[in-house]
């Protein structure tokens, strides 16, 4: 079966015609994909920030990782639930949108990088590398959120 | 609203729509939807750190760090936030002025934002007076966790209604109840006959 008949058959599924067929469902899932975004938004920046030499310098980088880790991770998870039953109720249309795949790819490489790379480096409390990471962090995730905007206008 | 005050303020939205510069962004091609994705980024950044900040308050996050070295390290970051999601967010009211002020969202996230600017002068003028003898304890006094959990709520509240604001379920040219149409105060032309 080709990739597009599989984001066909998706969008058949109940859950995906539930959630396209209800006036209220597709926007209050939105609205919670958007809080967890600033969830996501904050506890990345602490980290980032940190890893920068700015924020909360007075605890150490591995510190702010760790005080993080848990609402990153929920906040990702919240992310992906929300996102993916947007996503399965268009699945057709987003096919066909040149955002969606561009958020997916930047989405994939976000996660690898902040979760096999960022966040390992930040528990050894890193120096200038360190610096390095928060920006490819920093850039990837603005990827994402851009992105992830503009499958609505596009 | 007063009825007094309410006839300046449609005349007031009205000669908004007007401009050439509100005409301008409106039938712009890019320009909305750039302003539109920074006013997301800045809310990402403002509730995002300010999030963090209400957490720290809770006893649930960055426990070791004083609420004052939160206070002085993130909540400029906050304040940097708060500016872009501010001047984003009038310049997109600027582009959609008639249709935003007789929004029952936009008003009901307006009432939140104010809510959540009271909770935030409280928080400075009363609770935070003696944070002194609790700066450095993982969980602060109760008055300082409440004002955190109405921080929070006030602005997830900001976030949901203004994410609303977008449908038009309650637009002054669909039929409305009496109720809505008190709430929204749609004036005449503009509704639906």
């Amino acid at each position: 079966m080709s990739l597009y008949r599989q984001f066909e058959a998706l969008e058949a599924t109940a859950l995906g015609d539930g959630i396209k067929n209800s006036v209220w469902l597709f926007p209050a899932i939105e609205a919670v994909h958007l809080l967890a975004l600033a969830l996501l938004g904050g506890a990345l920046l602490m980290l980032d920030l940190r890893l920068l030499g700015l924020g909360l310098t007075s605890q150490p980088t591995s510190r702010v990782e760790r005080d993080t880790r848990p609402w990153l991770i929920g906040a990702v998870a919240m992310m992906a639930l929300t996102g993916g039953l947007l996503g399965v109720s268009e699945a057709v249309k987003l096919y066909d949108k040149q955002a969606f795949w561009v958020k997916m790819v930047a989405l994939a490489c976000a996660l690898v990088f902040t979760f096999a790379i960022k966040a390992p480096l930040a528990r050894r409390d890193p120096g200038l590398i360190g610096k390095g990471a928060a920006l490819v962090s920093l850039a990837l995730w603005l990827t994402v959120a851009i992105a992830g905007r503009w499958i609505g206008f596009s | 609203m007063s009825s007094g005050l309410a006839p300046i303020l449609d005349q007031a939205v009205e000669w908004l729509a007007a401009q050439p510069g509100s005409i301008a962004l409106h039938e712009s091609l890019y320009a909305y939807t750039w302003i539109e994705t920074a006013h997301v980024l800045g809310i990402t950044l403002f509730v995002g750190t300010i999030a963090m900040v209400d957490l720290r308050l809770l006893g649930v996050a960055f426990t070791r760090a004083p609420v004052s070295t939160m206070n002085a390290r993130i909540l400029p970051w906050t304040v940097a936030g708060f500016v872009l999601m501010i001047v984003t967010g009038a310049l997109l009211f600027y582009a959609i002025p008639v249709r935003s002020f007789y929004s029952l969202w936009f008003r009901a996230k307006v009432l939140l934002m104010l809510v959540a600017a009271v909770n935030i002068f409280v928080f400075h003028a009363r609770v935070e007076r003696d944070r002194g003898r609790w700066d450095r304890e993982a969980t602060p006094p109760m008055s300082a966790r409440v004002s955190a959990a109405i921080s929070l709520a006030a602005w997830a509240g900001v976030i949901v209604t203004g994410r609303m604001i977008a449908y038009n379920w309650f637009d002054c040219d669909k039929p409305q109840s009496a109720f809505v149409h008190l709430l929204t105060g749609c004036p005449a032309d503009l509704i639906e006959p």
